[in-house]
């Protein structure tokens, strides 16, 4: 059983995040893998699951979040082999340190080596970047940027928006993957969905799966590519 | 002298302009004459609502038909700015085209500071506060902060706040005014509010209640429906609505106990609201590409879950969505709203951002139609929900009938 745990929704789940569990599940289910939707709620134990889910948040909702994963024990979580996927405030908790109102900082969960600070403006816009090859499509809504330390392979080029700084997006950081894309970016880009899914099931090759997400994913690259604005 | 003679001329250039726009066809004539008259006299709509009664209807879903069940309900001559333009400009231009003393203005919640120093209102009511359009508006906690600080000027001391008691973000934002009419407004959205607006630990909450261990809970009921009546106070009302759904009930209660509030009669009141039957387009019925459909307006999950929990019992439904400016560019929010309930339904997606729709649709295994020509005409009426843009092209291509 494929367990895919969607992280604090109530405080996570800002633009839609929720999507991005909602795909997973389907893809795997419609493919006739079993799997479990999981939504981990804030008051509860963090179930054991196979992919954590973080989304984005507001500023007080991200440092409790941040404060709840560090004592549920994400972290060896990941280090007994789960996969974290990250959007957007998700990708901040997930690093060594962020600032939200103000310029405090405060201490992240430190998975990877990344430091948040406020940028100048907040970055609103589509989001296009290039995934070893592969286009992303998203859309970003931020006030952070992000520096990955020397060691770190970041998640994809930046073509269009921010992400972390104008030229990278994201992280790699073994199963731990983030994006500033926020939910749905998955529903957005199939093939990234199914990437998740397939590292999730520990590199299994997936059976094709055909549906309108695929008519949506080459409509949103044909849009965000020939035209200036989205 | 001088400031009267200005304020004159300000005042006429308002109608002028207004009267110039709508009769070249350029515009519905409500907003530029009124950014017209603000530009020669900034102090135009504190001059224009001196000696009115004035009603302020603010929050993020319900305002329009609040605003206009309100308006119906009072007795006597009514002015507001019934065509939704809620910013300084449209209340100026809802006031300069009429003496009426009684006045009822749809507010915008990020203008509600603004608008209630320049109006001291006798009422002032707080729908609700849910996430909408995240890529424009500031954050909604943010919205209730600032309600929190417009609640404590001196120009809203005396005024009576009629406020939405099961929304925890309105609560908060009201919870210090002296002088509040708590409503229990039914909503089945708490997506916004599952952790507590003052100390973000998690709400608690059973079927009738909601509290928070650092005190923030849900007050003192002042108004409630028990199935098709409004209990205000003391006073029962049996409501016979011409609107759909129980959010309008909702919207009902909350217009009631703000004439309540002034003494309006709440007998005749609900009598005289009956008579709404379609709220700016929206559920009236209107023929496009020769179906009959009902027009419902919903710009956010929360507006959605209520026009989904509302539908008629057609197979069918048309869901329309755009994504420009005034909707917001990014239609993430589909993914916040719960339309694994049409699961049985066949829907047919419109608009620009329709493949993002019957995406959507697919992962709630809902049935959706895409781009395949017209769909046969259905002898019933067939509801269509649309976001802003998309009502406002299904208005233009649409005839009433
Ligand atoms: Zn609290």
């Amino acid at each position: 059983m494929l367990s895919i745990v969607q992280v604090y929704p109530e405080l996570l789940g800002t633009y839609g995040d929720g999507g991005n569990g909602l795909v997973l599940a389907e893809r795997a289910r419609r493919r006739g893998i079993d799997v479990e939707l999981v939504r981990a709620g804030m008051d509860g134990e963090l179930p054991t699951g196979d992919v954590y889910l973080l989304g984005g948040g507001e500023d007080g909702p991200q440092r409790l979040a941040v404060a709840l994963l560090a004592a549920a024990g994400l972290s060896s979580r990941v280090d007994d082999g789960a996969m974290v996927f990250a959007v957007c405030a998700g990708l901040q908790m997930l690093g060594s340190s962020f600032s939200v109102q103000g310029d405090d900082q405060y201490v992240g969960l430190g998975l990877v080596d990344a430091v948040t600070t406020r940028a100048p403006v907040r970055a609103v816009g589509d989001l296009v970047t290039m995934v070893e090859g592969t286009m992303m499509v998203g859309f970003e809504n931020h006030g952070g940027e992000t520096r990955i330390g020397p060691g770190v392979e970041p998640f994809a080029t930046v073509v269009r928006g921010r992400g972390n700084d104008g030229v990278v997006d994201g992280f790699r950081a073994g199963r731990v993957w983030a994006t500033y894309a926020h939910g749905p970016v998955l529903a957005l880009n199939p093939w990234l969905a199914d990437a998740v899914l397939s590292e999730a099931l520990g590199g299994r090759e997936l059976a094709p799966l055909e549906s309108v997400a695929d008519r949506l994913y080459e409509s949103r690259c044909r849009a965000l590519t020939t035209r200036s604005t989205g | 002298m001088w400031r009267a003679v200005r304020l004159g001329i300000a005042t006429q250039a308002v109608r002028t302009v207004n009267w110039v726009s709508q009769r070249s066809g350029r515009g519905s004539g409500t907003v530029i004459g009124g950014t017209v008259g603000l530009f020669l006299a900034p102090e135009l709509l504190t001059s224009l609502a001196n000696d009115r009664r004035v009603i302020l209807v603010t929050g993020t879903n319900g305002k329009t038909t609040t605003t206009a069940l309100v308006a119906a309900g009072w007795d006597g001559d009514v002015t507001s700015n019934d065509t939704g333009a809620n910013m300084p400009a449209g209340h100026v231009a809802a006031l300069a085209r009429s003496g009426a003393t009684r006045v009822v203005l749809e507010t915008d919640e990020a203008w509600l500071g603004a608008t209630l120093e320049a109006t001291s209102p006798a009422v002032i009511v707080l729908l609700n506060l849910s996430r909408d359009q995240l890529d424009r508006a500031s954050e909604v906690r943010q919205i209730a902060d600032r309600w929190r600080n417009f609640l404590a000027k001196p120009q809203a001391e005396d005024a009576v706040i009629v406020a939405n008691a099961l929304d925890p973000l309105v609560v908060y934002a009201a919870n210090e005014a002296s002088n509040v009419r708590w409503c229990a407004t039914p909503t089945s959205w708490t997506a916004d509010t599952m952790s507590c607006p003052r100390c973000t630990e998690p709400l608690l909450r059973t079927d009738d209640r909601w509290w928070c261990t650092c005190g923030l809970a849900q007050p003192t009921l002042n108004s409630y429906l028990d199935g098709d009546v409004a209990v205000v106070g003391s006073t029962r009302v049996p409501l016979a609505l011409g609107l759909p759904g129980v959010f309008n009930r909702g919207n009902a209660l909350m217009a009631l106990t703000a004439l309540d509030a002034i003494n309006v009669d709440l007998g005749r009141a609900a009598s005289r609201m009956s008579s709404v039957g379609e709220v700016a387009g929206r559920y009236g019925l209107r023929r496009v590409d020769g179906q009959v459909v009902r027009l419902l307006l919903a710009k956010n999950p929360a507006g959605f879950a209520a026009m989904l929990e509302g539908l008629g019992d057609v197979h069918d439904v048309w869901i329309s969505i755009n994504a420009r400016v005034a909707d917001g560019h990014d239609p993430s929010w589909l993914y916040d709203v719960p339309f694994e309930v049409l699961r049985g339904r066949r829907v047919r997606c419109l608009g620009e951002r329709r493949l993002d729709l019957a995406t959507r649709l697919w992962y709630a295994g809902v049935e959706a139609h895409v781009d395949e020509g017209r769909p046969a005409i259905e002898d019933r009426v067939i509801d269509v929900i649309a976001n802003y843009t998309a009502f406002s092209d299904l208005l233009k291509e649409s005839r009433p009938c």
